[in-house]
C-alpha cells in the first residue's frame, strides 16, 4: 500500500530488464568460507564454527585439543620433525549477535546485543535464533503511521523484539530459550566475479571467519620451518578472552593474529573533503598493523611481513594506527610476553548483516602468511 | 496450486514502480492458464480477462492488485559508491545493511550502507541516517561501477523469502505480491465455478507512487464494479504501536469501510464472508484508503469500489510478514463473491432507496 496520498508525477518509461544471472559456482575455498560465514557462533557459543574447523583441520595437524573455554588449539610440527621455534597464529571464531533475554506473552523475544552492535543496524533484519537456527525477524512499526519525529528516531535494542511467528511465550521458548544466542540471517555470496575481477564477498561474520579460513589454509599447507600453533579463539568480541588463555597455553615465541579490520574508505557525505581516516582500503591487500588501541606490534614481525610481501610480489597496506584491537592485545601480554603482530583482511560494514571483502585481499592474506611462515628463521629477530 | 511457492516466486521478482516488467512476466505466466485473454495496457498494467457466462453485454468486475514495489534509484555515482533516492515510501530506519540488486547493464547485487559517523554531517551522526546520506555498494571497483551503472538505474530490495512458524512468510514485496497471489488463488477457484460476470484481474503499476496504473486501467476497462486488493497493517510480532490501526495475522480479510468504499458493496462482501463462516475484520478508512481504490472509485463517471486487505507486519521493510491462510482466504472470499454475482447485481447497489 502507498505510504502517502498520490502526488502528481509523470509516468516512468518502461525499461527492458535482463534476466537475473545464474548463481555462479563458488571456488572451493569460498565454498568452505560460505559454511563458516553462515554458521551462527556468537561469543560464548562458538560450537557451530568449532565443529566445522575441527573437521577441516584434523587431517592436516599433528595434534588438536579444545581447551576449557572452547578454543581450538592445533599443532603442526616443524618440517623434518626438528624442534623449532613455536609460532602462534590465531583467529577468532566468535561473531557479534545477541542473546535472548526474555519472552513476551505474545511470543516475541527480547534480546540484548553481544559485542559491538549499532542499534541502527537491527530493525527490519531477518535473524536466526537458538540451537536449531529458528528463523525470525526484528520487527518495525509501519512507517506510514509514524510521526516525523519517530521516523527519524533510532529504536534502541531493548525496545526491539524478535518475531518468530509464534503467538505465546511457551511456543517461543521451545525455539529459543533464555540465554540462547542468535544473529543476522545472511547468505554468503560472491559478487561481481568475472572479466579479470576476482569478486567481492558479501556476508555476515566475515569478521573473523576470513581469519579462521586463513588459518585453516595455513594448516592445510606446510609444514614450515617452525612449529605452527593454531588457535581458533572464542570470545574475542567481548574482550579477547579466549586469546588470553590460548596465548598462555601455547607459550609461543611469536604470534600472528589474523583478523578482519574495517575498511572505512567511503566518501564524505555531500562534500568533497578527502577521507583521511579510512583505516584501511578495500583492494589494497592484507592490512598489517603497526599499532592499535590494544597492541604495539613487534617491529621485527612487521618488517618480516613487509620483506616477505616485497620478495613475493604481494600487495599489502599498513593499517592506519589508531583505535580498534585484536586478539594480539591479549596474546602479547601473556606469560613473559609474546612479540605479536596482526594482519587483517580489510572489510566494509563488518558488524552488520552484509559485510563486504575483496576475494583477492583474502587470497593475498593467505599467501602472505604462508610465505611468512615458510620464511621463518632466527634472522627474523635480528 | 502451491500458493506458498507461487508467493515466494512473486516476492523474488523485482518490479519497482514504473519498472514492473519482470513481475509482470511472472504474473502473466501464472494467470494465463486461469483466464481467457491477456493484455498489457499503455502504462504496463497486466489485464487477465475471464469471460463470464451471462448474455452480452455482460457486466464486468475489475480486481486490482498492484504489482509494483518500493525501491531506490541511483542519483549519483561516487567512485565505487552510489547515492540514491527513494521510489515510494522507503523506511530509512531499516535500510542499513539490506541486500539489494542494482539493475544496471547487468543485475548487480549490493548492500545499502550507512556511512560511519565521521563521514556524516553532524545532524545525522546519532539518529536515523536519511536515505539521502545512505550509499549503495555493489562491491566493484570504480571503473566497473562506471561501466555498469547509470544515474536513473533502479534498485530493488533483495532479501530472500523466509518461512517463519505458524504458516507465516517473511519477504520483501509482500506489499503487494501477497494480494497478487490472492488474486491467483481466486482465479484458480473460479476455474471450477464459471462466473456470470466478466472478471478482469489487473496487476496494476505505480500504486506506490501515483496510483497511475489503477486510474488508467479503470478508465480503459470501464468496469461496473472494482475491488482493490492490498495489504493493511498487521498486529503482533512484538510491535505494539497503533492497536486501533492494526489487524492480527490470521484474522482473515480486512473489509474496508469509508468514503472510498461503496457501502452496499462492502455489505455484500461482508455477507459473503459470513456465508462462508470465514473470519474477517472491518477496517475503518476514514479518508484516503491508501490503495488503488482511491483511483478506481473516481474513474470515468464513478465506480462502486471496495477494498479487501490482508494483514501484513513490518510494512515497507524487506521483512514484511503475512499469514498464508489470509492469502488463501482473500482468494476464496473474492471467488465466492464473484461466483455468486448475478447479471442484475448492480440493482442491489442503488443508493437512492
Amino acid at each position: 500500500m502507498a505510504k502517502k496520498p498520490a502526488a502528481r508525477a509523470k509516468p516512468a518509461a518502461q525499461k527492458p530488464q535482463p534476466a537475473a544471472p545464474a548463481a555462479a559456482s563458488l571456488p572451493p575455498e569460498v565454498a568452505f568460507l560460505k559454511q563458516l560465514s553462515e554458521a551462527v557462533a556468537v561469543s560464548g557459543d562458538e560450537g557451530a564454527v568449532r565443529k566445522l574447523i575441527l573437521e577441516a583441520i584434523r587431517p592436516h595437524v599433528d595434534s588438536v585439543t579444545v581447551d576449557a573455554l572452547g578454543n581450538v588449539l592445533a599443532v603442526k610440527k616443524a618440517r623434518n620433525g626438528g624442534a623449532r621455534e613455536r609460532v602462534l597464529a590465531a583467529a577468532h571464531m566468535d561473531e557479534i549477535g545477541f542473546m535472548v533475554t526474555g519472552h513476551d506473552s505474545d511470543g516475541a523475544l527480547r534480546f540484548e546485543p553481544v559485542g559491538g552492535v549499532d542499534d541502527r543496524i537491527l530493525m527490519g533484519k531477518p535473524v536466526l535464533v537458538g540451537p536449531n537456527r529458528a528463523p525470525g525477524v526484528i520487527g518495525a512499526a509501519p512507517v506510514h503511521l509514524l510521526s516525523q519525529d519517530r521516523r527519524t528516531s533510532v529504536v534502541k535494542a531493548n525496545a526491539l523484539r524478535i518475531d518468530l511467528g509464534v503467538e505465546t511465550a511457551e511456543a517461543a521458548k521451545k525455539l529459543a530459550r533464555l540465554g540462547d544466542r542468535g544473529t543476522f540471517a545472511s547468505e554468503l555470496d560472491l559478487l561481481g566475479a568475472g572479466a579479470g575481477f576476482a569478486g567481492t564477498l558479501r556476508g555476515k561474520a566475515l569478521d573473523d571467519r576470513l581469519g579462521c579460513a586463513t588459518l585453516v589454509e595455513l594448516l592445510r599447507a606446510g609444514p614450515y620451518p617452525c612449529e605452527l600453533h593454531a588457535a581458533f579463539t572464542v570470545q574475542e568480541e567481548v574482550g579477547l578472552r579466549g586469546a588470553k588463555v590460548a596465548g598462555y597455553a601455547t607459550e609461543p615465541a611469536a604470534a600472528f593474529v589474523l583478523d578482519c579490520t574495517p575498511a572505512l574508505d567511503l566518501p564524505h557525505s555531500l562534500d568533497d573533503r578527502e577521507n583521511v581516516e579510512y583505516n584501511t582500503r578495500l583492494g589494497l591487500g592484507p592490512a598489517i598493523y603497526v599499532a592499535d588501541r590494544a597492541t604495539l606490534s613487534d617491529g621485527r614481525l612487521v618488517r618480516h611481513l613487509q620483506r616477505t610481501a616485497a620478495s613475493a610480489g604481494l600487495p599489502y597496506q599498513l593499517r592506519q594506527p589508531g583505535g580498534g584491537g585484536t586478539d594480539a592485545g591479549a596474546i602479547h601480554r601473556t606469560r613473559a610476553g609474546v612479540p605479536s603482530v596482526s594482519v587483517s583482511v580489510p572489510g566494509r560494514y563488518l558488524h552488520g548483516p552484509a559485510a563486504l571483502a575483496r576475494l583477492d585481499d583474502w587470497r593475498h592474506t593467505v599467501q602472505l602468511l604462508q610465505r611468512a611462515l615458510e620464511g621463518w628463521s632466527s634472522k627474523v629477530w635480528k | 496450486m502451491d500458493l506458498l511457492a507461487h508467493l515466494k516466486d512473486l516476492c523474488t521478482a523485482p518490479g519497482i514502480s514504473g519498472y514492473e516488467g519482470r513481475a509482470r512476466d511472472l504474473i502473466r505466466t501464472a494467470w494465463a492458464p486461469l483466464t481467457d485473454e491477456l493484455h498489457v495496457d499503455r502504462l504496463g498494467s497486466l489485464w487477465a480477462i475471464r469471460r463470464g457466462t451471462a448474455a452480452e453485454p455482460r457486466p464486468r468486475l475489475m480486481l486490482a492488485a498492484h504489482m509494483d514495489a518500493i525501491g531506490l534509484m541511483v542519483t549519483l555515482l561516487e567512485g565505487e559508491f552510489l547515492r540514491v533516492v527513494a521510489v515510494g515510501g522507503i523506511d530509512a530506519r531499516v535500510m542499513p545493511g539490506q541486500p539489494v540488486t542494482v539493475h544496471g547493464r547487468r543485475d548487480l547485487p549490493g548492500v545499502v550502507v550507512q556511512p560511519p559517523a565521521f563521514l556524516l554531517p553532524k545532524a545525522s551522526r546519532e539518529g536515523v541516517v536519511p536515505v539521502s546520506e545512505l550509499l549503495v555498494d555493489v562491491g566493484l571497483p570504480a571503473a566497473l561501477v562506471a561501466e555498469q551503472v547509470r544515474v536513473g538505474d533502479v534498485i530493488s530490495l533483495a532479501q530472500p523469502p523466509r518461512e517463519l512458524q505458524g504458516g507465516l512468510l517473511a519477504a520483501n514485496r509482500l506489499d503487494n505480491r501477497a494480494s497478487v497471489a490472492a488474486v491467483t488463488a481466486c482465479l484458480d477457484e473460479l476455474r471450477a465455478r464459471p462466473p456470470a460476470w466478466d472478471v478482469v484481474a489487473v496487476a496494476t503499476v505505480q500504486e506506490e507512487v501515483t496510483l497511475g496504473g489503477a486510474i488508467t486501467a479503470a478508465f480503459a476497462l470501464e468496469p461496473q464494479l472494482a475491488i482493490a486488493i492490498d495489504v493493511t497493517f498487521g498486529a503482533g510480532g512484538g510491535v505494539r504501536d497503533f492497536p486501533d490501526r492494526t489487524f492480527a495475522l490470521g484474522s482473515g480479510p480486512a473489509l474496508g469501510l469509508g468514503p472510498n468504499i461503496h457501502p452496499k458493496l462492502h455489505a455484500a462482501l461482508k455477507a459473503t464472508a459470513e456465508r462462508l463462516e470465514m473470519p474477517y475484520t472491518l477496517e475503518a478508512m476514514p479518508q484516503h484508503s491508501g490503495t488503488d481504490a482511491f483511483g478506481l472509485q473516481v474513474a470515468r463517471a464513478g465506480i462502486p469500489t471496495m477494498v479487501v486487505s490482508l494483514p501484513l507486519r513490518n510494512m515497507h521493510t524487506p521483512v514484511e510478514i503475512v499469514a498464508l491462510k489470509d492469502v488463501q482466504r482473500v482468494g476464496r472470499l473474492l471467488a465466492e463473491f464473484i461466483g455468486a454475482l448475478t447479471p442484475d447485481f448492480m440493482e442491489s447497489l442503488r443508493l437512492e432507496d
